[in-house]
């Protein structure tokens, strides 16, 4: 319950934002000397590592453009977190939110291989938004009404949605002639969404992205659907008794955070992976939990916070082959980040 | 054992909440602690009992200067304190509460846990048995069973946080018969209220705090007579002349707010049946009675949060028959909790949020308006705040007042749960009036309170629980203080008895 409190947003607090750069500058110096620590724990010089984590990823134009596609769904991830983070609800349901979307999408591909690519891509996405918000909507029916946390609740879903992906992959929508747990038969290129040159970005991905981030902003900022969530998110009884709906705004909460998911998880198919793969939501939704878990769920934070996690993780890819250390030393400073981030604030917040 | 504090200091950011107070309370004797909400008596109390660290000045126990930097400690030191919400675990037993919330020196094997609760509370007159699950106990209870432990934690000096917040006068007599025994015994006993009557019922001195110092020439004796206690605690310039305004009858017209035919209804282990009630608009309605004797049930199907069972409930009119809270709120019904930041309002929201929150329609947040709107609130229900405050930094009176500003002025019927729980005289008293503007309106205003001074100040009506029955509605001006206090105890309250019967099963 007391991390509930530190995901509720801040937005109408401008007067504590001299304290917000302090926290922000001890997680960071916090993090740093973690991760230094741990990096001269297995050997590996730390001012390379940094400069391969903060600026590995700029040294190419396909390394950008990695980035690009890995920020892309992220950022979506991170939009629809804030929305169940306003609303209260820790959703980790959403890496299998994104499967299902992923899988969702692959139905039309598979069925109407024949219609012009601009309409598949649409179907395809409304598909993974459609399979997504399915999916958390179970997450939204478990807890209201069976009052099962939506923590549990979503660790479950995962499960099954790995599940039910490794089932079409390993099953009825195998590879001909050979069953491969790496993924399904590839799709055909002319489906693929397109990209900008040789390079591995399709515009399309970061473009709505950004878009639906703007909608979010919006949503959460200036409508009364996005304060009523935050009041539901903050006591739903009292919003309730002010005439909130609030069982039903915890529902839309979800329903669009996995909307959102699932399009992430369209993105995955149609742009980077362009097959279903068990492990199609790469861990992109845990990371989207960080990147809001450290900007309490302020929308205006998601952008930078969701590209710098982006760059940390392309740029610590380089790690093994020009250090021999392993690149999950992004994740270290990552979470290292969120861990201290909520620290300082959790110190500050005692005083 | 003597406590004396001396030049004792505390301040939070710029607010001194203690300002160099100097006390002496003697051993053997009850000592009154009185001031209004924000006087510094929580925080003189916290300071005791080790809940706070003073920033300067000293605590002497027995003349001997004491560091207590937490409650342990000053436990050890002899020094214990009563919350007004007693902290305790609802799914264990009172004497596994008791062993879990004792040190292992005071009460070592289980066996000597449960004699030790069965001595203190038989020699206390408390209806404690070590085998009562803790969800089963009244407020009262888990009161008596904090009292019982520290005790048995070896505490010389009892300090008690409003004690009689939430619970019945017949709790609160045999409080008061436990707490003279105590001091007779030679202990200590701090008492702090901002009730007159109970302080002047049971204390030997009292001292009066107010905006962190302590008034006048510091402790005096009781008897002292009401007029100067008031004076001093809401210094020369106040008014305190009882607010009798001679209560208007319902002279409405109009349709009935509440009309109740037959109604039953269940909440918990508590059935009311048979309710047969009209309540009039305009009108003020005063639900009295032991706490728990049904009263929540009248409440909550008043304003939708609980459906009959049986029988008929009209809304000005309209049968509500399968209609939820929301649709109630509809109709007209507002409901003020008691709990406010808990069922009332969003804390950390601010003022201009709530009325955006109220604003009827529109997608996109006018925020303009809604900051116009607290404005008005602010100015016109004198609420101490800026349209950017947050609801959790406003002090409960204000917060009290902020909730009744965002009442509609279409509302027909208000419903209020201890609507000044909590606040000083002064607060209690602004809010009353507000509530009695709405019902001039014409608005019907039932509340129930424990508070039996409140019930005869404001209702037109009082409607007496007893054991879960309902009397008639007994208008006030046939009502003395007496005849009313012995209802509640169910003295001759057969001839009052209207059809209602609830049982608790």
């Amino acid at each position: 319950m007391i991390a509930r409190d530190h995901a509720t947003p801040t937005i109408s607090e401008g007067h504590t934002r001299r304290s917000a750069l302090l926290i922000a500058a001890l997680a960071l110096v916090g993090a740093l000397i973690f991760t230094s620590l741990v990096l001269l724990s297995s050997n590996v010089p730390p001012l390379a590592a940094y400069n391969l984590i903060f600026l590995g990823t700029f040294s190419t134009p396909t390394r950008i453009s990695d980035m690009v596609m890995l920020a892309s769904p992220l950022l979506l991830c991170s939009c629809g977190l804030t929305l169940t983070f306003a609303a209260g609800l820790y959703n980790l349901g959403i890496e299998g939110q994104m499967a299902l979307g992923a899988v969702a999408a692959m139905i039309p591909l598979r069925l109407l291989p024949n219609l012009p690519p601009p309409l598949l891509w649409v179907l395809a996405f409304a598909c993974g938004a459609a399979g997504g918000a399915m999916w958390a909507l179970l997450v939204a029916g478990l807890r209201i009404r069976l009052q099962v946390n939506e923590i549990f609740a979503g660790l479950g879903l995962n499960f099954l949605a790995s599940g039910i992906a490794l089932y079409l992959v390993l099953g009825p929508w195998r590879r001909i002639g050979r069953a491969s747990s790496s993924g399904t038969e590839p799709l055909p290129t002319d489906v693929w969404l397109p990209t900008f040159g040789t390079l591995r970005v399709a515009p399309a991905a970061p473009v709505i992205a950004l878009i639906i981030l703007v909608l979010i902003w919006f949503a959460v900022t200036r409508t009364r659907w996005g304060l009523e969530l935050r009041a539901v998110g903050l006591n739903p009884q009292a919003a309730g008794r002010m005439g909130i709906p609030a069982t039903r705004r915890l529902a839309e909460s979800l329903a669009a955070c996995g909307a959102l998911a699932g399009i992430a998880g369209a993105i995955q198919v149609l742009a980077v992976f362009h097959q279903l793969i068990p492990s199609i939501s790469s861990g992109i939704g845990l990371l989207a939990l960080l990147v809001v878990l450290l900007i309490q769920a302020n929308p205006a934070w998601v952008l930078p916070i969701a590209a710098a996690f982006a760059i940390f993780t392309t740029g610590s890819l380089q790690m093994s082959v020009a250090l021999g250390a392993d690149s999950s030393i992004a994740g270290v400073l990552q979470g290292a980040l969120v861990l201290f981030a909520l620290l300082a604030r959790g110190l500050s917040g005692r005083r | 054992m003597e406590v004396s504090v001396h030049n004792l200091t505390k301040t939070f950011g710029t607010l001194r909440a203690n300002d160099r107070i100097s006390l002496h309370f003697a051993g053997g004797q009850i000592h009154g602690v009185l001031g209004e909400n924000g006087a510094g008596k929580s925080t003189l109390m916290k300071l005791l009992s080790g809940f706070l660290r003073p920033d300067g000045g000293e605590i002497l126990l027995d003349s001997t200067p004491v560091a207590l930097g937490e409650p342990g400690a000053a436990l050890r030191a002899g020094v214990g304190m009563v919350h007004q919400e007693p902290l305790d675990v609802p799914g264990f037993s009172a004497l596994e509460n008791l062993l879990c919330a004792a040190p292992r020196w005071a009460l070592p094997t289980r066996i000597e846990a449960r004699n030790t609760l069965i001595v203190l509370a038989g020699r206390l007159g408390f209806s404690i048995a070590p085998d009562d699950p803790i969800s089963a106990l009244t407020v009262g209870q888990r009161q008596q069973l904090e009292i019982i432990r520290l005790l048995a934690c070896g505490a010389r000096t009892l300090i008690l946080d409003e004690p009689t917040t939430g619970i019945s006068a017949a709790q609160a007599r045999s409080l008061f018969a436990a707490l003279r025994r105590l001091a007779a015994e030679g202990n200590t006993v701090l008492f702090v209220s901002h009730k007159l009557d109970e302080v002047a019922a049971i204390c030997n001195t009292v001292s009066v705090l107010r905006a962190g110092q302590v008034v006048g020439e510091g402790q005096v004796p009781m008897p002292q007579p009401q007029e100067r206690l008031l004076n001093m605690m809401f210094g020369g310039g106040a008014d305190h002349t009882n607010p009798v305004e001679t209560p208007r009858r319902g002279v409405s017209t109009t349709v009935p707010a509440w009309q109740i035919e037959g109604v039953s209804a269940r909440d918990g282990n508590m059935v009311l049946a048979g309710l047969d009630l009209t309540i009039p608009a305009g009108a003020v309605v005063g639900l009295a009675g032991l706490e728990g004797s049904g009263q929540q049930i009248l409440l909550r199907l008043l304003c939708g949060q609980l459906r009959p069972s049986a029988g008929r409930l009209r809304l000005a009119g309209v049968d509500m028959a399968g209609a939820t809270s929301a649709t109630f709120r509809q109709g007209g019904v507002e409901y003020l909790p008691a709990d406010r930041l808990v069922k009332g309002l969003v804390g950390p929201l601010t003022l201009a949020e709530h009325f955006a929150l109220l604003q009827p329609g529109g997608a996109i947040i006018n925020r303009h308006g809604a900051e116009v709107k607290a404005r008005a609130a602010i100015t016109g229900y004198n609420i101490k705040a800026t349209p950017d405050s947050p609801i959790l930094a406003l002090s409960g009176g204000n917060q009290q007042r902020a909730m009744l500003a965002m009442i509609p002025d279409n509302t027909r019927a208000l419903v209020c749960e201890q609507p000044t729980r909590g606040l000083d005289v002064a607060s209690a008293r602004a809010i009353w009036g507000r509530l009695m503007a709405r019902r001039d309106a014409g608005c019907a205003v039932v509340f129930a309170t424990a508070d039996l001074d409140e019930i005869l100040d404001y209702s037109d009506y009082v409607l007496v629980f007893f054991a879960g029955r309902v009397s008639q509605m007994l208008p006030r001006a046939e009502l003395s203080a007496y005849r009313l206090a012995e209802l509640i105890g169910g003295v001759g309250f057969d001839a009052v008895n209207g059809r209602a019967k609830a049982n608790p099963q």
